[in-house]
């Protein structure tokens, strides 16, 4: 079973790290993930841009509605996912566990994938 | 993280709009400092023991109004206000509390407390002094440090200008359409220029980069709060790119490295990201100002991999209308750059001879005309230039990337003669 690690956290703090700190939290998920590619349990993995980079398009309506920021006005901001391969949900947890020793504070949401298509856009891990 | 570190970093994130929720609270601006610090001590205490509540900001909005009541009361009447301890543990009254300061009231609340430090009986430098102290929550040390004076004259400094806002009517009606974009220009000029005093220091001034960081949190933090402003997007978009150099602009030494000479593999790509995803942004407005156009040329650059392959074309015209927008010799000059780049030094040296008058003590401005002079192969004039730009430099930096000219052209002249 796929499952998604939606990651959110308080955009004004994460933004507000030191480089050095970003850096050092950056380092250590990686070793997680490292570990978690070399099990082939690893999907894809995003970290998104701050939410003042974001546009909603809302299309309930005829034409749509270009929006500045975020879908949501929520205290923690999706600022990233993972993608990983798991047996249950426990399984999922763990890892999640793990990468949140790794960058304590904010939330993971654990969200089971129903459809999965990689596409073949952005296989190569590069910067956008 | 450890415990301290978390809160050190929630409480500084809190900061703007704890402190601006407070002084809309109080209307005095010495008060909602003592109730955050007051919210920051208690929250020191309760944090590590209860964990951290669920809106940080709130919790401190809450508890720095409570704490700064209940000394009033214990000063009159000797009747407490139960301990913070239960209320960080009442969800419902945190739920009510950030409910309250969604939206709007946030919104007005932060571009207020930073108006207030653009006041404009305020020099600039007393304006960008109090904001880092008031909003950012810098010590005063720290500033200090970035405005190379002593602690004690940087205390005076900001005293004063406390005093002097203090006097004034503080604008705590909520503004009007025309207003907000009063205070919104005024801010955004406040945020640019505690960057620039960050970019124009030394390698060597190593707390004065801190400054652009603050900055570009509080340029964030700003279009955060009104997503849709295509100039805060412009701002933003503009201290990102021109930030994602700064490790590329010196050598170890010191000396500015110009834009040409820079290693551009140094330049930081995560930044350079946002801002063009920002100014990309910002155009689907089709509303362009002055910030939007300084990103837009700061983008041009960024854009290019090598010098060589730099639009100056695109830079030429997008001086061209920032020259409409904002008038100044010094925009001019600036176009004179990529002029000279599309159509030959001469043209370049044509376009800046009548700002002469005006720039004639700016140390770009003859740092520039020698730099065309010596494209032009006129040498001895090019010297005589370099040689008023190095007198009116302001930085050892500056004098260096004038010398570097200068020991060209004597080498050149060297190896003619031998």
């Amino acid at each position: 079973m796929l499952y998604a690690i939606l990651c959110y956290n308080q955009e004004d703090v994460t933004s507000a790290w030191s480089k050095a700190h970003d850096d050092e939290v950056m380092a250590k998920l990686g070793v997680v993930q490292e570990r978690l590619a070399k099990e082939g349990r690893l999907g894809p993995v995003a970290r998104l841009m701050p939410t003042t980079a974001a546009t909603t398009l809302r299309k309930d309506r005829d034409p749509p509605l270009v929006l500045d920021g975020p879908f949501a006005e929520t205290k923690e901001q999706l600022l990233g996912f993972y993608i990983v391969d798991c047996d249950s949900l426990d399984g999922a947890l763990d890892i999640a566990k793990d990468l949140g020793k790794a960058n304590p504070g904010g939330s993971y949401e654990i969200r089971p994938i129903a459809l999965f298509n990689p596409g073949p856009a952005g296989q190569e891990p590069a910067a956008p | 993280m450890s415990d301290l570190a978390w809160i050190e970093g929630a409480i500084g994130a809190a900061r703007p709009q704890a402190m601006a929720a407070l002084l809309r609270y109080f209307r005095d601006l010495d008060k909602a400092e003592e109730a955050f610090q007051d919210a920051c001590l208690r929250a020191l205490k309760a944090w590590p023991r209860n964990g951290p509540p669920r809106d940080p900001t709130a919790w401190l909005i809450m508890v720095g109004r409570n704490a700064a009541i209940d000394a009033v009361r214990k000063t009159s009447r000797n009747t407490a206000l139960p301990p913070e301890e239960l209320l960080s543990d009442l969800e419902d009254a945190e739920a009510a509390a950030a409910e309250r300061l969604d939206g709007a009231h946030y919104r007005d609340d932060v571009l207020r407390l930073m108006f207030i430090c653009c006041h404009p009986d305020l020099p600039a430098t007393q304006q960008i002094a109090l904001a880092l102290r008031i909003v950012s929550g810098l010590s005063v040390r720290e500033i200090a440090r970035a405005f190379l004076v002593t602690e004690t004259a940087m205390e005076q400094r900001i005293t004063r200008a406390k005093a002097r806002i203090g006097a004034g009517d503080a604008p705590f009606e909520a503004p009007g359409p025309v207003e907000r974009a009063e205070r919104f220009a005024a801010v955004a000029s406040m945020i640019y220029l505690i960057f620039n005093q960050g970019y124009s220091a030394d390698r060597a001034g190593e707390a004065k980069g801190g400054l652009c960081d603050e900055a570009i949190r509080l340029a964030r933090l700003l279009l955060r709060l009104f997503p849709a402003e295509p100039e805060m997007m412009g701002l933003t978009a503009l201290l990102l790119l021109q930030h994602a150099r700064v490790e590329a602009r010196f050598t170890a030494d010191g000396a500015a490295i110009l834009l040409e000479d820079q290693d551009r593999s140094l330049w930081n790509a995560k930044l350079i990201g946002e801002g063009l995803a920002l100014i990309d942004k910002a155009m689907l407005k089709r509303a362009p100002g002055p910030y939007q156009v300084q990103a837009a040329i700061a983008a041009l650059h960024a854009r290019a991999a090598r010098p060589e392959d730099t639009d100056w074309a695109g830079i030429d015209a997008l001086y061209a209308s920032l020259e409409i927008m904002q008038p100044s010799p010094v925009v001019t000059l600036n176009r004179a750059v990529a002029v000279a780049k599309v159509r030959g030094p001469e043209a370049a040296l044509a376009m800046i001879a009548p700002l002469a008058p005006r720039l004639d003590a700016y140390f770009h401005y003859h740092g520039a005309r020698g730099a065309f002079l010596l494209q032009a192969g006129r040498k001895a004039e090019a010297r005589e230039a370099f040689d008023h730009a190095i007198s009116l430099a302001n930085t050892a930096a500056e004098a260096a990337s004038i010398r570097q000219y200068l020991d060209r052209i004597a080498a050149e002249a060297d190896s003619a003669a031998s």
